[in-house]
Protein backbone atom coordinates (compact mmCIF):
# COMPACT_ATOMS: atom_id res chain seq x y z
CA UNK A 1 0.00 0.00 0.00
CA UNK A 2 1.23 3.44 -0.68
CA UNK A 3 1.49 5.90 1.94
CA UNK A 4 2.27 8.39 -0.27
CA UNK A 5 -0.66 8.11 -2.05
CA UNK A 6 -3.26 7.78 0.28
CA UNK A 7 -1.76 10.99 2.27
CA UNK A 8 -2.13 12.99 -1.18
CA UNK A 9 -5.42 11.86 -1.62
CA UNK A 10 -6.38 12.89 2.29
CA UNK A 11 -4.92 16.17 1.76
CA UNK A 12 -6.90 16.77 -2.27
CA UNK A 13 -9.53 15.96 -0.32
CA UNK A 14 -9.43 18.42 2.65
CA UNK A 15 -8.74 21.14 0.54
CA UNK A 16 -10.76 20.38 -2.05
CA UNK A 17 -14.11 20.41 0.42
CA UNK A 18 -13.17 22.76 2.25
CA UNK A 19 -12.77 25.75 -0.09
CA UNK A 20 -16.06 23.62 -2.06
CA UNK A 21 -17.88 24.96 0.48
CA UNK A 22 -16.67 28.40 0.41
CA UNK A 23 -17.64 28.72 -3.07
CA UNK A 24 -21.02 26.10 -2.65
CA UNK A 25 -22.46 28.53 0.69
CA UNK A 26 -23.06 31.83 -1.71
CA UNK A 27 -24.15 29.49 -4.97
CA UNK A 28 -26.54 27.57 -2.88
CA UNK A 29 -27.57 30.60 -0.79
CA UNK A 30 -28.72 31.98 -4.62
CA UNK A 31 -29.90 29.05 -5.96
CA UNK A 32 -32.56 28.50 -2.93
CA UNK A 33 -33.97 32.10 -2.32
CA UNK A 34 -33.31 34.14 -5.60
CA UNK A 35 -36.72 34.40 -7.65
CA UNK A 36 -34.22 35.20 -11.16
CA UNK A 37 -36.22 33.40 -14.15
CA UNK A 38 -33.27 31.69 -15.32
CA UNK A 39 -32.02 30.12 -11.95
CA UNK A 40 -32.46 26.50 -14.07
CA UNK A 41 -29.77 27.07 -16.12
CA UNK A 42 -27.36 27.66 -13.34
CA UNK A 43 -28.64 24.52 -11.58
CA UNK A 44 -27.89 22.73 -15.09
CA UNK A 45 -24.15 23.66 -14.81
CA UNK A 46 -23.94 22.80 -11.36
CA UNK A 47 -25.47 19.72 -11.96
CA UNK A 48 -23.39 19.01 -14.97
CA UNK A 49 -20.59 16.93 -13.33
CA UNK A 50 -23.42 14.55 -11.90
CA UNK A 51 -23.83 13.66 -15.66
CA UNK A 52 -20.77 14.34 -17.76
CA UNK A 53 -18.16 11.23 -17.92
CA UNK A 54 -14.95 12.47 -15.94
CA UNK A 55 -12.83 12.00 -18.94
CA UNK A 56 -14.85 14.22 -20.58
CA UNK A 57 -14.86 17.10 -17.63
CA UNK A 58 -11.15 15.97 -17.17
CA UNK A 59 -10.92 16.46 -20.92
CA UNK A 60 -12.14 20.46 -20.95
CA UNK A 61 -10.14 21.27 -17.71
CA UNK A 62 -7.06 20.08 -19.26
CA UNK A 63 -7.33 22.71 -22.38
CA UNK A 64 -8.58 25.03 -19.93
CA UNK A 65 -5.74 24.58 -17.13
CA UNK A 66 -3.41 23.65 -20.66
CA UNK A 67 -0.04 25.96 -21.32
CA UNK A 68 -1.96 27.37 -24.45
CA UNK A 69 -5.84 27.61 -22.02
CA UNK A 70 -7.32 30.41 -20.83
CA UNK A 71 -6.69 29.22 -17.03
CA UNK A 72 -3.40 28.25 -17.97
CA UNK A 73 -2.33 31.42 -19.62
CA UNK A 74 -3.42 32.99 -16.89
CA UNK A 75 -1.95 31.09 -14.37
CA UNK A 76 1.29 31.03 -16.36
CA UNK A 77 1.45 34.69 -16.06
CA UNK A 78 0.54 35.32 -12.35
CA UNK A 79 2.63 32.63 -11.04
CA UNK A 80 5.35 31.82 -13.48
CA UNK A 81 4.98 28.11 -13.58
CA UNK A 82 2.55 26.03 -15.67
CA UNK A 83 -1.03 24.55 -13.89
CA UNK A 84 -1.73 21.43 -15.72
CA UNK A 85 -0.14 18.39 -13.94
CA UNK A 86 0.26 20.31 -10.31
CA UNK A 87 -1.25 19.69 -7.39
CA UNK A 88 -3.89 23.34 -7.33
CA UNK A 89 -4.49 22.36 -10.92
CA UNK A 90 -5.60 18.85 -9.55
CA UNK A 91 -7.39 20.99 -6.48
CA UNK A 92 -9.41 23.37 -9.80
CA UNK A 93 -10.45 20.33 -11.48
CA UNK A 94 -12.07 18.18 -8.31
CA UNK A 95 -13.78 21.33 -7.20
CA UNK A 96 -15.45 21.52 -10.48
CA UNK A 97 -15.65 17.47 -10.34
CA UNK A 98 -17.57 17.62 -6.88
CA UNK A 99 -19.45 20.88 -6.89
CA UNK A 100 -22.77 19.36 -7.33
CA UNK A 101 -21.37 17.06 -3.91
CA UNK A 102 -21.55 20.55 -1.85
CA UNK A 103 -24.17 22.18 -3.87
CA UNK A 104 -27.39 19.82 -3.36
CA UNK A 105 -27.42 19.07 0.04
CA UNK A 106 -26.83 22.71 0.67
CA UNK A 107 -29.96 23.81 -1.52
CA UNK A 108 -31.85 20.98 -0.11
CA UNK A 109 -31.40 22.08 3.36
CA UNK A 110 -32.43 25.92 2.73
CA UNK A 111 -35.16 24.96 0.99
CA UNK A 112 -36.33 23.01 3.61
CA UNK A 113 -36.36 25.82 6.14
CA UNK A 114 -39.39 27.58 6.95
CA UNK A 115 -39.74 31.02 5.33
CA UNK A 116 -41.19 32.72 8.17
CA UNK A 117 -38.27 32.42 10.05
CA UNK A 118 -36.43 34.05 7.38
CA UNK A 119 -39.56 36.76 7.51
CA UNK A 120 -39.42 37.05 11.22
CA UNK A 121 -35.68 37.72 11.24
CA UNK A 122 -36.36 40.40 8.34
CA UNK A 123 -38.99 42.30 10.31
CA UNK A 124 -37.03 41.88 13.91
CA UNK A 125 -34.20 44.39 12.03
CA UNK A 126 -31.81 41.56 11.05
CA UNK A 127 -30.12 42.54 7.51
CA UNK A 128 -29.59 39.37 5.22
CA UNK A 129 -25.84 38.77 6.35
CA UNK A 130 -27.41 38.99 10.03
CA UNK A 131 -29.97 36.67 9.15
CA UNK A 132 -27.68 34.33 7.08
CA UNK A 133 -25.52 34.02 10.13
CA UNK A 134 -27.36 33.55 13.03
CA UNK A 135 -30.72 31.65 11.53
CA UNK A 136 -30.40 30.04 8.15
CA UNK A 137 -26.43 28.51 9.03
CA UNK A 138 -27.35 27.36 12.14
CA UNK A 139 -30.62 25.02 11.48
CA UNK A 140 -29.11 23.89 7.75
CA UNK A 141 -25.70 22.77 9.81
CA UNK A 142 -27.11 19.20 8.78
CA UNK A 143 -26.47 20.61 5.09
CA UNK A 144 -23.44 22.32 5.69
CA UNK A 145 -21.87 18.64 6.87
CA UNK A 146 -23.53 16.75 4.01
CA UNK A 147 -21.88 18.65 1.66
CA UNK A 148 -18.09 18.84 3.47
CA UNK A 149 -18.46 14.88 3.52
CA UNK A 150 -20.06 14.60 0.79
CA UNK A 151 -17.37 16.73 -1.36
CA UNK A 152 -14.27 14.97 0.47
CA UNK A 153 -15.46 11.50 0.05
CA UNK A 154 -16.22 12.01 -3.63
CA UNK A 155 -13.00 13.82 -4.06
CA UNK A 156 -11.38 11.25 -2.47
CA UNK A 157 -12.66 8.30 -5.03
CA UNK A 158 -12.02 9.95 -8.02
CA UNK A 159 -10.20 8.86 -11.12
CA UNK A 160 -10.93 10.33 -14.76
CA UNK A 161 -10.81 13.75 -13.73
CA UNK A 162 -7.01 13.12 -11.68
CA UNK A 163 -5.65 11.04 -14.32
CA UNK A 164 -6.80 13.78 -17.21
CA UNK A 165 -5.76 16.53 -15.59
CA UNK A 166 -3.23 15.38 -13.02
CA UNK A 167 -1.27 12.10 -14.35
CA UNK A 168 0.48 9.85 -12.56
CA UNK A 169 3.32 11.94 -10.75
CA UNK A 170 4.30 10.50 -7.20
CA UNK A 171 3.78 12.67 -4.57
CA UNK A 172 1.93 15.37 -6.39
CA UNK A 173 -0.82 13.96 -8.68
CA UNK A 174 -0.42 10.26 -8.03
CA UNK A 175 -3.75 9.63 -5.85
CA UNK A 176 -4.77 6.24 -4.06
CA UNK A 177 -7.10 5.66 -6.75
CA UNK A 178 -4.80 5.95 -9.57
CA UNK A 179 -2.18 3.90 -7.26
CA UNK A 180 -4.70 1.66 -7.74
CA UNK A 181 -4.84 1.20 -11.12
CA UNK A 182 -1.51 0.93 -11.33
CA UNK A 183 -1.32 -1.83 -9.01
CA UNK A 184 -3.81 -3.96 -10.94
CA UNK A 185 -1.26 -3.32 -14.19
CA UNK A 186 1.34 -4.20 -12.62
CA UNK A 187 -0.70 -7.58 -11.31
CA UNK A 188 -0.16 -6.57 -7.27
CA UNK A 189 -3.12 -7.72 -6.66
CA UNK A 190 -2.45 -7.71 -2.91
CA UNK A 191 -1.53 -4.37 -2.44
CA UNK A 192 -4.40 -3.14 -4.95
CA UNK A 193 -6.75 -5.01 -2.31
CA UNK A 194 -5.26 -3.53 0.88
CA UNK A 195 -5.51 0.34 -1.01
CA UNK A 196 -9.27 -0.64 -2.04
CA UNK A 197 -10.15 -2.13 1.28
CA UNK A 198 -8.87 1.15 2.84
CA UNK A 199 -10.96 3.58 0.54
CA UNK A 200 -13.94 0.93 0.91
CA UNK A 201 -13.62 1.26 4.93
CA UNK A 202 -13.19 4.97 4.70
CA UNK A 203 -16.10 5.54 2.33
CA UNK A 204 -18.58 3.27 4.91
CA UNK A 205 -17.49 5.68 7.82
CA UNK A 206 -17.79 9.00 6.05
CA UNK A 207 -21.56 8.24 4.60
CA UNK A 208 -22.76 6.13 7.99
CA UNK A 209 -21.77 9.54 9.71
CA UNK A 210 -24.03 11.60 6.82
CA UNK A 211 -26.78 9.25 6.54
CA UNK A 212 -26.68 9.20 10.89
CA UNK A 213 -26.69 12.62 11.19
CA UNK A 214 -29.66 13.23 9.10
CA UNK A 215 -31.34 11.19 7.47
CA UNK A 216 -33.59 13.52 5.27
CA UNK A 217 -30.76 15.77 4.23
CA UNK A 218 -29.76 14.53 0.00
CA UNK A 219 -30.12 10.93 1.05
CA UNK A 220 -31.32 8.50 -1.36
CA UNK A 221 -33.42 6.33 0.67
CA UNK A 222 -37.07 6.98 2.04
CA UNK A 223 -37.41 9.62 5.14
CA UNK A 224 -38.35 7.27 8.19
CA UNK B 1 -52.83 56.15 11.93
CA UNK B 2 -51.55 53.68 9.63
CA UNK B 3 -53.09 54.02 6.10
CA UNK B 4 -53.38 51.45 3.78
CA UNK B 5 -54.49 51.62 -0.34
CA UNK B 6 -53.18 49.01 -2.07
CA UNK B 7 -53.77 46.95 -5.05
CA UNK B 8 -51.80 43.35 -5.64
CA UNK B 9 -52.48 41.42 -8.75
CA UNK B 10 -52.13 37.75 -8.58
CA UNK B 11 -51.47 35.90 -11.71
CA UNK B 12 -54.12 32.75 -11.93
CA UNK B 13 -52.63 29.38 -12.06
CA UNK B 14 -55.74 27.50 -12.90
CA UNK B 15 -57.97 28.88 -10.12
CA UNK B 16 -59.79 32.26 -10.29
CA UNK B 17 -57.56 35.40 -10.68
CA UNK B 18 -57.21 36.91 -7.19
CA UNK B 19 -56.69 40.63 -6.46
CA UNK B 20 -55.97 42.67 -3.13
CA UNK B 21 -57.23 45.71 -3.47
CA UNK B 22 -57.63 47.56 -0.39
CA UNK B 23 -58.35 51.15 0.87
CA UNK B 24 -58.00 51.79 4.55
CA UNK B 25 -57.02 53.79 7.85
CA UNK B 26 -56.57 51.80 10.84
CA UNK B 27 -56.41 53.97 14.11
CA UNK B 28 -54.38 53.48 17.37
CA UNK B 29 -55.88 50.53 19.00
CA UNK B 30 -57.63 47.27 18.01
CA UNK B 31 -58.48 46.46 14.56
CA UNK B 32 -59.79 43.18 13.96
CA UNK B 33 -59.52 41.85 10.45
CA UNK B 34 -61.92 39.33 9.86
CA UNK B 35 -63.14 37.38 6.68
CA UNK B 36 -62.82 33.92 5.26
CA UNK B 37 -59.96 32.26 4.48
CA UNK B 38 -58.50 32.65 1.11
CA UNK B 39 -59.90 35.83 1.57
CA UNK B 40 -56.43 37.97 1.28
CA UNK B 41 -55.86 38.79 4.70
CA UNK B 42 -52.39 37.46 5.68
CA UNK B 43 -51.34 38.99 2.15
CA UNK B 44 -52.29 42.20 3.26
CA UNK B 45 -50.46 41.95 6.67
CA UNK B 46 -47.59 40.78 4.58
CA UNK B 47 -47.95 44.21 2.17
CA UNK B 48 -47.90 46.90 5.25
CA UNK B 49 -44.99 44.58 6.90
CA UNK B 50 -42.88 44.67 3.53
CA UNK B 51 -42.63 41.07 3.10
CA UNK B 52 -44.38 41.57 0.16
CA UNK B 53 -44.57 44.26 -2.74
CA UNK B 54 -48.21 45.88 -3.62
CA UNK B 55 -48.46 46.60 -7.68
CA UNK B 56 -49.39 50.07 -7.01
CA UNK B 57 -50.83 52.17 -4.27
CA UNK B 58 -49.02 53.36 -1.09
CA UNK B 59 -48.73 52.53 3.10
CA UNK B 60 -48.13 55.69 5.51
CA UNK B 61 -47.43 55.73 9.38
CA UNK B 62 -48.42 59.00 10.33
CA UNK B 63 -46.03 60.64 8.64
CA UNK B 64 -43.65 58.11 8.01
CA UNK B 65 -44.11 56.44 4.14
CA UNK B 66 -43.50 52.34 4.02
CA UNK B 67 -44.17 52.30 0.38
CA UNK B 68 -45.34 54.24 -2.42
CA UNK B 69 -45.52 52.97 -5.65
CA UNK B 70 -45.88 56.29 -7.82
CA UNK B 71 -42.41 57.60 -6.03
CA UNK B 72 -41.04 53.68 -6.58
CA UNK B 73 -40.01 54.00 -2.98
CA UNK B 74 -40.66 50.61 -0.90
CA UNK B 75 -38.74 50.46 2.76
CA UNK B 76 -37.39 47.30 3.58
CA UNK B 77 -38.68 44.85 6.34
CA UNK B 78 -35.76 45.67 8.36
CA UNK B 79 -36.77 49.66 8.67
CA UNK B 80 -40.38 49.73 8.91
CA UNK B 81 -40.43 49.16 12.93
CA UNK B 82 -42.84 47.36 13.17
CA UNK B 83 -43.79 43.99 14.76
CA UNK B 84 -45.37 40.90 13.58
CA UNK B 85 -46.50 37.41 15.21
CA UNK B 86 -47.25 34.96 12.11
CA UNK B 87 -50.00 32.18 12.43
CA UNK B 88 -46.89 29.85 13.39
CA UNK B 89 -45.32 31.82 15.65
CA UNK B 90 -41.93 31.68 14.04
CA UNK B 91 -39.76 31.19 17.05
CA UNK B 92 -36.47 30.66 16.04
CA UNK B 93 -35.64 27.00 17.40
CA UNK B 94 -32.09 26.78 17.71
CA UNK B 95 -32.68 30.08 20.21
CA UNK B 96 -33.33 30.16 23.83
CA UNK B 97 -36.40 32.23 24.76
CA UNK B 98 -34.22 34.95 25.74
CA UNK B 99 -32.23 34.63 22.80
CA UNK B 100 -35.25 34.80 20.73
CA UNK B 101 -36.69 37.76 23.05
CA UNK B 102 -33.03 39.80 22.31
CA UNK B 103 -32.89 38.98 18.75
CA UNK B 104 -34.36 42.36 17.49
CA UNK B 105 -32.71 44.56 19.92
CA UNK B 106 -29.08 44.36 18.43
CA UNK B 107 -28.71 47.96 18.05
CA UNK B 108 -28.97 48.48 21.72
CA UNK B 109 -26.50 47.79 24.47
CA UNK B 110 -26.12 44.91 26.00
CA UNK B 111 -27.46 45.90 29.15
CA UNK B 112 -29.90 48.18 27.74
CA UNK B 113 -31.62 44.52 25.82
CA UNK B 114 -31.24 42.77 29.50
CA UNK B 115 -33.58 45.59 30.98
CA UNK B 116 -35.90 45.83 27.92
CA UNK B 117 -36.58 41.85 27.56
CA UNK B 118 -36.81 41.16 31.44
CA UNK B 119 -39.54 43.68 31.51
CA UNK B 120 -41.33 42.73 28.19
CA UNK B 121 -40.97 38.89 29.76
CA UNK B 122 -42.62 39.84 33.08
CA UNK B 123 -45.54 41.74 31.20
CA UNK B 124 -46.37 38.43 29.25
CA UNK B 125 -45.35 36.43 32.36
CA UNK B 126 -42.27 33.98 31.16
CA UNK B 127 -39.65 35.54 32.94
CA UNK B 128 -39.52 32.03 34.42
CA UNK B 129 -38.66 30.54 30.78
CA UNK B 130 -35.92 32.54 29.48
CA UNK B 131 -33.65 29.51 29.64
CA UNK B 132 -35.67 27.22 27.72
CA UNK B 133 -35.79 26.39 24.08
CA UNK B 134 -39.22 26.84 22.05
CA UNK B 135 -39.39 23.15 21.89
CA UNK B 136 -39.42 23.13 25.64
CA UNK B 137 -42.41 25.08 25.85
CA UNK B 138 -46.37 24.73 26.12
CA UNK B 139 -48.44 26.14 22.99
CA UNK B 140 -49.84 29.01 25.13
CA UNK B 141 -46.13 29.66 26.33
CA UNK B 142 -44.50 30.11 22.95
CA UNK B 143 -47.69 32.21 22.24
CA UNK B 144 -46.51 34.75 24.57
CA UNK B 145 -42.58 34.55 23.98
CA UNK B 146 -43.74 35.11 20.27
CA UNK B 147 -45.92 38.27 21.67
CA UNK B 148 -43.13 39.54 23.85
CA UNK B 149 -40.47 38.87 20.92
CA UNK B 150 -42.53 41.15 18.69
CA UNK B 151 -43.31 44.03 21.42
CA UNK B 152 -39.94 44.38 22.94
CA UNK B 153 -38.97 46.40 19.75
CA UNK B 154 -41.52 48.99 20.60
CA UNK B 155 -42.97 48.78 17.39
CA UNK B 156 -44.86 51.42 15.21
CA UNK B 157 -47.32 48.86 14.30
CA UNK B 158 -48.46 45.78 15.62
CA UNK B 159 -49.78 42.72 13.48
CA UNK B 160 -51.28 39.68 14.52
CA UNK B 161 -51.96 36.97 12.47
CA UNK B 162 -54.51 34.94 14.55
CA UNK B 163 -51.75 34.55 17.37
CA UNK B 164 -53.93 32.94 19.62
CA UNK B 165 -55.24 29.41 17.77
CA UNK B 166 -55.29 26.44 18.97
CA UNK B 167 -55.45 28.26 22.24
CA UNK B 168 -58.02 26.90 24.97
CA UNK B 169 -60.20 29.81 25.50
CA UNK B 170 -59.43 30.75 29.36
CA UNK B 171 -55.66 31.00 27.90
CA UNK B 172 -56.72 33.04 25.54
CA UNK B 173 -58.87 35.25 27.65
CA UNK B 174 -55.75 36.03 29.70
CA UNK B 175 -52.75 36.28 26.82
CA UNK B 176 -55.52 38.72 25.41
CA UNK B 177 -55.82 40.60 28.96
CA UNK B 178 -52.07 40.84 29.03
CA UNK B 179 -52.19 42.61 25.52
CA UNK B 180 -54.86 44.46 25.99
CA UNK B 181 -52.80 45.80 29.11
CA UNK B 182 -49.73 46.57 26.79
CA UNK B 183 -52.29 48.39 24.38
CA UNK B 184 -53.16 50.92 27.24
CA UNK B 185 -49.41 51.76 27.94
CA UNK B 186 -48.65 52.05 24.23
CA UNK B 187 -51.48 53.26 21.81
CA UNK B 188 -50.54 51.91 18.24
CA UNK B 189 -52.14 50.92 15.34
CA UNK B 190 -53.00 46.93 16.23
CA UNK B 191 -54.30 44.76 13.29
CA UNK B 192 -55.45 41.08 14.90
CA UNK B 193 -56.51 38.62 12.28
CA UNK B 194 -58.81 35.83 13.36
CA UNK B 195 -61.56 34.09 12.40
CA UNK B 196 -62.67 33.07 15.88
CA UNK B 197 -65.78 34.88 16.71
CA UNK B 198 -65.16 34.44 20.54
CA UNK B 199 -61.71 36.58 19.81
CA UNK B 200 -63.64 38.96 17.96
CA UNK B 201 -66.09 39.94 20.86
CA UNK B 202 -62.86 39.50 23.72
CA UNK B 203 -61.01 42.32 21.52
CA UNK B 204 -63.55 44.65 20.74
CA UNK B 205 -62.83 47.73 19.40
CA UNK B 206 -63.52 47.52 15.85
CA UNK B 207 -64.01 44.86 12.90
CA UNK B 208 -63.21 45.05 9.23
CA UNK B 209 -63.97 42.52 7.03
CA UNK B 210 -62.05 41.24 3.79
CA UNK B 211 -64.07 38.85 1.20
CA UNK B 212 -62.33 38.16 -1.85
CA UNK B 213 -59.21 40.64 -1.17
CA UNK B 214 -61.61 43.91 -0.57
CA UNK B 215 -63.26 45.21 2.60
CA UNK B 216 -66.16 44.89 2.88
CA UNK B 217 -67.33 46.60 5.74
CA UNK B 218 -66.13 48.05 9.24
CA UNK B 219 -67.04 48.72 12.51
CA UNK B 220 -68.51 47.38 15.51
CA UNK B 221 -68.02 43.80 16.25
CA UNK B 222 -71.67 43.24 16.35
CA UNK B 223 -72.71 45.22 14.29
CA UNK B 224 -70.97 43.68 11.21
CA UNK B 225 -70.77 40.30 12.77
CA UNK B 226 -74.52 39.72 13.37
CA UNK B 227 -75.88 40.57 10.35
CA UNK B 228 -73.16 39.93 7.38
CA UNK B 229 -74.29 41.49 4.59
CA UNK B 230 -72.37 39.15 2.01
CA UNK B 231 -72.80 35.57 1.89
CA UNK B 232 -68.89 34.39 2.23
CA UNK B 233 -68.99 36.65 5.52
CA UNK B 234 -71.70 34.88 6.92
CA UNK B 235 -70.20 31.43 6.41
CA UNK B 236 -67.12 32.86 7.56
CA UNK B 237 -69.35 34.66 10.71
CA UNK B 238 -70.90 31.48 11.67
CA UNK B 239 -74.14 31.27 9.96
CA UNK B 240 -74.76 27.92 8.57
CA UNK B 241 -78.08 28.64 7.09
CA UNK B 242 -77.14 30.46 3.61
CA UNK B 243 -80.54 30.04 1.63
CA UNK B 244 -81.27 31.70 -1.50
CA UNK B 245 -84.53 33.48 -1.46
CA UNK B 246 -86.89 35.19 -3.75
CA UNK B 247 -88.68 38.87 -2.21
CA UNK B 248 -92.51 37.80 -2.45
CA UNK B 249 -93.42 41.54 -0.85
CA UNK B 250 -92.63 44.01 1.60
CA UNK B 251 -94.97 44.78 4.76
CA UNK B 252 -93.29 48.36 6.06
CA UNK B 253 -95.86 48.41 8.47
CA UNK B 254 -94.79 45.89 10.47
CA UNK B 255 -91.08 46.54 9.06
CA UNK B 256 -90.66 42.84 7.51
CA UNK B 257 -91.22 41.65 4.49
CA UNK B 258 -91.77 38.06 2.92
CA UNK B 259 -89.78 35.70 0.94
CA UNK B 260 -90.08 32.64 -0.52
CA UNK B 261 -87.20 30.07 -0.13
CA UNK B 262 -86.07 27.16 -2.80
CA UNK B 263 -88.75 28.16 -5.93
CA UNK B 264 -91.32 28.87 -3.50
CA UNK B 265 -91.20 25.38 -1.76
CA UNK B 266 -91.94 27.54 1.55
CA UNK B 267 -92.53 31.30 2.32
CA UNK B 268 -90.53 33.32 5.30
CA UNK B 269 -91.03 36.64 7.13
CA UNK B 270 -87.72 38.65 7.87
CA UNK B 271 -86.96 42.23 8.67
CA UNK B 272 -87.50 44.55 6.17
CA UNK B 273 -84.57 45.26 3.99
CA UNK B 274 -83.71 47.47 0.38
CA UNK B 275 -84.48 44.58 -1.70
CA UNK B 276 -87.08 44.78 -4.29
CA UNK B 277 -90.08 42.41 -4.32
CA UNK B 278 -88.99 39.80 -7.48
CA UNK B 279 -85.15 40.63 -6.62
CA UNK B 280 -82.96 37.05 -5.61
CA UNK B 281 -81.67 37.79 -2.19
CA UNK B 282 -79.85 34.71 0.45
CA UNK B 283 -81.25 34.78 3.97
CA UNK B 284 -78.34 33.81 6.75
CA UNK B 285 -79.45 32.26 9.64
CA UNK B 286 -77.64 30.79 12.53
CA UNK B 287 -78.20 26.76 12.90
CA UNK B 288 -78.49 27.35 17.07
CA UNK B 289 -80.68 30.11 16.21
CA UNK B 290 -83.79 27.22 14.85
CA UNK B 291 -85.70 25.94 17.18
CA UNK B 292 -87.08 22.50 17.00
CA UNK B 293 -90.64 20.62 17.98
CA UNK B 294 -92.71 17.75 17.71
CA UNK B 295 -96.21 18.85 17.62
CA UNK B 296 -97.49 22.17 15.82
CA UNK B 297 -96.96 25.05 18.21
CA UNK B 298 -99.34 27.52 19.25
CA UNK B 299 -99.29 31.06 21.39
CA UNK B 300 -95.74 31.32 20.37
CA UNK B 301 -94.39 34.67 19.28
CA UNK B 302 -92.27 33.62 16.66
CA UNK B 303 -93.44 34.27 12.85
CA UNK B 304 -91.95 31.37 11.05
CA UNK B 305 -93.24 27.80 11.73
CA UNK B 306 -92.41 25.55 8.94
CA UNK B 307 -93.34 21.66 8.90
CA UNK B 308 -90.30 19.42 7.85
CA UNK B 309 -88.66 16.24 7.79
CA UNK B 310 -85.65 15.21 9.91
CA UNK B 311 -83.80 14.07 7.36
CA UNK B 312 -80.36 13.04 9.57
CA UNK B 313 -78.52 13.73 12.98
CA UNK B 314 -74.73 13.71 13.76
CA UNK B 315 -73.36 14.46 17.02
CA UNK B 316 -70.00 16.84 16.89
CA UNK B 317 -68.97 17.01 20.40
CA UNK B 318 -71.82 18.59 22.68
CA UNK B 319 -74.21 19.35 20.45
CA UNK B 320 -76.31 17.37 18.27
CA UNK B 321 -76.32 18.89 14.21
CA UNK B 322 -79.51 18.51 12.46
CA UNK B 323 -80.79 18.52 8.77
CA UNK B 324 -84.47 19.35 8.23
CA UNK B 325 -86.04 19.21 5.04
CA UNK B 326 -88.74 21.94 5.27
CA UNK B 327 -89.74 23.00 1.60
CA UNK B 328 -85.43 23.59 1.67
CA UNK B 329 -82.56 22.21 3.62
CA UNK B 330 -82.05 24.03 6.97
CA UNK B 331 -79.26 23.26 9.28
CA UNK B 332 -80.24 22.87 12.74
CA UNK B 333 -78.33 22.67 16.21
CA UNK B 334 -79.42 20.56 19.27
CA UNK B 335 -78.27 19.72 22.65
CA UNK B 336 -77.71 15.96 22.88
CA UNK B 337 -80.45 16.63 26.15
CA UNK B 338 -82.94 18.09 23.43
CA UNK B 339 -82.52 15.04 20.76
CA UNK B 340 -83.66 13.12 24.17
CA UNK B 341 -86.30 14.51 25.53
CA UNK B 342 -87.52 14.92 22.06
CA UNK B 343 -87.22 11.14 20.55
CA UNK B 344 -85.30 12.77 17.65
CA UNK B 345 -84.72 10.25 14.86
CA UNK B 346 -84.66 10.27 11.41
CA UNK B 347 -87.76 10.35 9.53
CA UNK B 348 -89.87 12.35 12.18
CA UNK B 349 -92.13 14.98 11.52
CA UNK B 350 -91.11 18.13 12.90
CA UNK B 351 -92.00 21.86 12.95
CA UNK B 352 -88.64 24.33 13.30
CA UNK B 353 -89.53 27.62 14.47
CA UNK B 354 -87.49 30.40 13.29
CA UNK B 355 -88.24 34.32 14.84
CA UNK B 356 -88.12 36.96 12.27
CA UNK B 357 -85.10 38.72 13.45
CA UNK B 358 -82.75 35.38 13.25
CA UNK B 359 -83.36 35.61 9.62
CA UNK B 360 -80.44 38.39 8.13
CA UNK B 361 -80.59 39.49 4.23
CA UNK B 362 -77.47 39.12 2.66
CA UNK B 363 -75.94 39.38 -1.11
Amino acid sequence: MSTEALLLSLRLSATVSILLLALALPLAYGLAFSTWRGKFLLESVVALPLVLPPTVLGFYALVAMGPRGPLGKLWQSLFSHPLAFTFTGLVLASMLYSLPFAVQPLVASFESLDRRLLDASAVLGADRARTFLRIILPLAWPGVLTALVLSFAHTLGEFGVVLMVGGNLPGITRTVSIDIYDRVQALDYTAAHQTALLLLLISFVVLSIVYGVNRRVWSPWPAK
Amino acid sequence: MLNVKIRKQFRSNGAQPFALDVAASFSPGFTVLFGPSGAGKSTLLDCIAGLQQPDSGEIRVGEKVFFDAAADLSIPPQRRELAYVFQSLALFPHLSVEQNIRYGLSRLSFSEQTERSITAAKSFRIEKLLSRRPAELSGGEKQRVALARALVTRPRVLLLDEPLTGLDSSLRRSILEDLHAWNGANRIPILYVTHNREEVDAIGERVVTLVNGRVQESGAPSAVLDAPRSVELAHAAGFENTLPAVVVEHRPADGVMRVSLDHAACEIEIPLGDAAPGSEVRVAIRAGDILVATELPHFLSARNILPGTLESLETRGTMVALRVKAGTIFQVHVTPGAVRALDLSPGLLVWLVIKTHSCHLVR
